[in-house]
């Protein structure tokens, strides 16, 4: 196991080394930072000044090797538009995205399970058919498209809940649901397969004839059973979603690291960006991590192979 | 006697391979429907300029936020109604058809030409070459999608070529898992052997023996990278920073239109919808292919 963990830490750790790499160089090669810095009205020679100022006139290699040695050590630079480190303001936004996250893994697995159990119980049925519907539709719908349906419906015409900002629990219902919808068919599909496989098992044929309550075998014997890969999933998910809170966070006005993300785009703030595309990177990998050790931990034979 | 077995087996007559092909198509409703829609909508984009009513870009500010045909004020003149700065939305959907199928199309032919070629190389080859390409799938699976596209067409100008190449380079993981897995799977057998031990080279190989039988599986992915690219495009578009106004992406169409939703859900309404259906169609095409395809589910 501390081998397999071992080797599994190292990829990782190179992982990250080569995003945080292809991010810096994707920054700096897509505009110029040092006019991005200076303003719209900059003059050539203002640009040059900045260019010098900030070292951006080094070699790109340095310019990399100096802000990861930085980075290392939990500096990640100063905001062109804040003017404070860039860890402060990331920081007083994580709790935020965090919530929204969590909630919104909360509603995938909540809607995503029961309807997984329930379409393998009854395979071939309307309920069966029902959850597939839900599951087709919904990936296709644009989660943004989602999010505006579900402020008209329930923001505006409802009138049950707040549709912008993130001051109390009421504000997070809505943007979980959008942002937590699209996690649900995966989940589902993969409970629904674990589960199919698993009633088919011998072990549940034999706690059936021992005349266990059905209820007792399905979600003690079956589910515990059939949830393990289910499990892995949701670190990716939850991975994904604090990507995708961008596009949440936005239409919900919600002031978390994917708002901030997006407006520092807007603002061509690139040490912002650089650190807020690394930091939900390092969130994913962190998270593969943990679920391959977790896989790792129940089945023998991944550790071996 | 057994002439007379033969003669018999000859009166029965087998579907040609072909003919099998075709049944399972037509009896697949959600191949058949999603194949139907994304033929309307691909007939559409192509014959814009002859069926849409009015130029897509035509201002008429006396005739702003026009109802569409279904309520009290609509007229005939405009049946979806027109946008905020008097634009005819019917034949800015027409037009937009255009603009999501054509980024849709050339991300997954750049996404695809990438993934391909990485994951039959490495699952070709394995060893060092599998390590070096499951390397950069893992890397590139750890870099957030939404948010590197966003930054990268934001600082470069989202223009239809970049917005193309963004996401082209970017969405090529899919093909490179599934492509690696299948090569993987039939790297070994008998018809590769056979053809290695005849002395055939390596490209031929890959090209004639290999390629013919990932081909399934590739066009389901191609279709689903389709949807994912569309989605993708719409989303920058909405955030204001993939396709720049006046044209008329569907993305932007919504996003243009959310200022007005409150009195008039239409306006984002539409394009909305029609984005859910282009991408419900190539998905259901992709799941039935799929279907279609699989060998378990040959009768």
């Amino acid at each position: 196991m501390l081998a397999y963990t071992l080797k599994r830490f190292s990829l990782a750790v190179l992982v990250a080394l080569t995003v945080s790499f292809v991010t810096f160089m994707l920054l700096r090669f897509s505009g110029d930072p040092a006019a991005a810095l200076a303003g719209v009205n900059a003059t050539p020679r203002q640009i040059e000044f900045v260019r010098v100022k900030y070292g951006m006139d080094r070699p790109v290699l340095i310019q990399y090797a100096a802000w990861a040695r930085r980075a290392l050590e939990g500096d990640f630079g100063e905001s062109n538009y804040f003017n404070q480190p860039v860890q402060a303001i990331i920081g007083g936004r994580l709790s935020v995205t965090m919530t929204l996250g969590g909630c919104a893994l909360a509603f995938a697995v909540l809607l995503g399970i029961p309807m997984g159990v329930l379409a393998a119980v009854r395979p071939n049925t309307w309920v069966d058919r029902v959850a597939l519907t839900i599951s087709v539709i919904g990936q296709a719908m644009p989660s943004f498209f989602f999010g505006l349906i579900l402020i008209i419906v329930f923001g505006v015409m409802l009138r049950w809940l707040p549709i912008s900002g993130s001051d109390s629990w009421r504000h997070f219902v809505l943007p979980s649901i959008a942002l937590g919808y699209y996690a649900t068919p995966a989940i589902m599909r993969l409970t629904r397969s674990g589960m199919l496989e698993v009633l088919a098992s011998d072990y549940i044929r034999t706690a059936k004839a021992k005349g266990l309550r059905s209820g007792s075998v399905l979600f003690k014997h079956a589910l515990r059973n059939a949830i393990i890969p289910v499990v892995s999933l949701l670190a990716v998910q939850f991975g994904f979603m604090l990507g995708g809170s961008l596009v949440i966070e936005t239409i919900f006005a919600i002031n978390g690291v994917g708002f901030l993300g997006y407006e520092s785009i807007s603002r061509a703030d690139l040490p912002m960006v650089q650190a807020i595309v690394l930091l939900v990177s390092m969130f994913y990998v962190v998270l593969t991590f943990l679920a391959d050790l977790f896989n790792a931990f129940l089945d023998p034979r991944i550790r071996v192979g | 006697m057994s002439e007379q077995a033969a003669g018999h087996i000859q009166e029965v007559e087998f579907p040609s391979p072909g003919e099998i092909l075709r049944r399972r198509t037509l009896a697949h409703k959600g191949f058949m429907i999603g194949a139907g829609v994304l033929c309307f909508l691909l007939l559409v984009a192509l014959l814009a300029p002859a069926l849409a009513p009015h130029d897509p870009y035509r201002q008429d500010l006396g005739n702003r936020l026009v109802d569409p045909i279904w309520h009290e004020k609509g007229t005939w003149a405009h049946p979806l109604g027109t946008d905020n700065l008097g634009r005819d939305y019917l034949s800015r959907l027409m037009y937009g058809a255009r603009i999501s199928l054509l980024i849709g199309v050339s991300a997954m032919i750049l996404s695809g030409l990438i993934g391909v070629s990485l994951g039959i190389v490495a699952g070709y080859f394995g060893g060092r070459v599998d390590m070096v390409v499951s390397f950069l799938i893992t890397t590139r699976l750890s870099m957030p999608v939404v948010l590197v596209a966003l930054a990268v067409v934001a600082l470069i100008g989202g223009s239809l070529n970049v917005i193309i190449l963004v996401l082209g380079l970017l969405i090529w993981d899919r093909f490179a898992v599934v492509m690696r897995s299948s090569t993987q799977q039939i790297r070994s057998s008998d018809y590769i052997s056979a053809a290695k031990a005849i002395g055939c080279s390596t490209p031929r190989i890959l090209f004639t023996e290999l390629m013919p039988n990932v081909l399934n599986n590739l066009i389901v992915v191609a279709t689903l990278e389709i949807a994912h690219a569309v989605l993708l495009e719409a989303a920058l578009s909405f955030l204001g920073m993939g396709v720049q106004p006046p044209l008329p992406s569907w993305g932007l169409m919504v996003s243009e239109g959310k200022e007005f939703m409150l009195f008039s859900p239409w306006i984002i309404m539409i394009p909305g919808f029609v984005l859910s259906l282009l991408v419900l169609s190539v998905n259901l095409m992709g799941d039935g292919i799929r279907d279609i395809t699989a060998p378990e589910g040959r009768s």
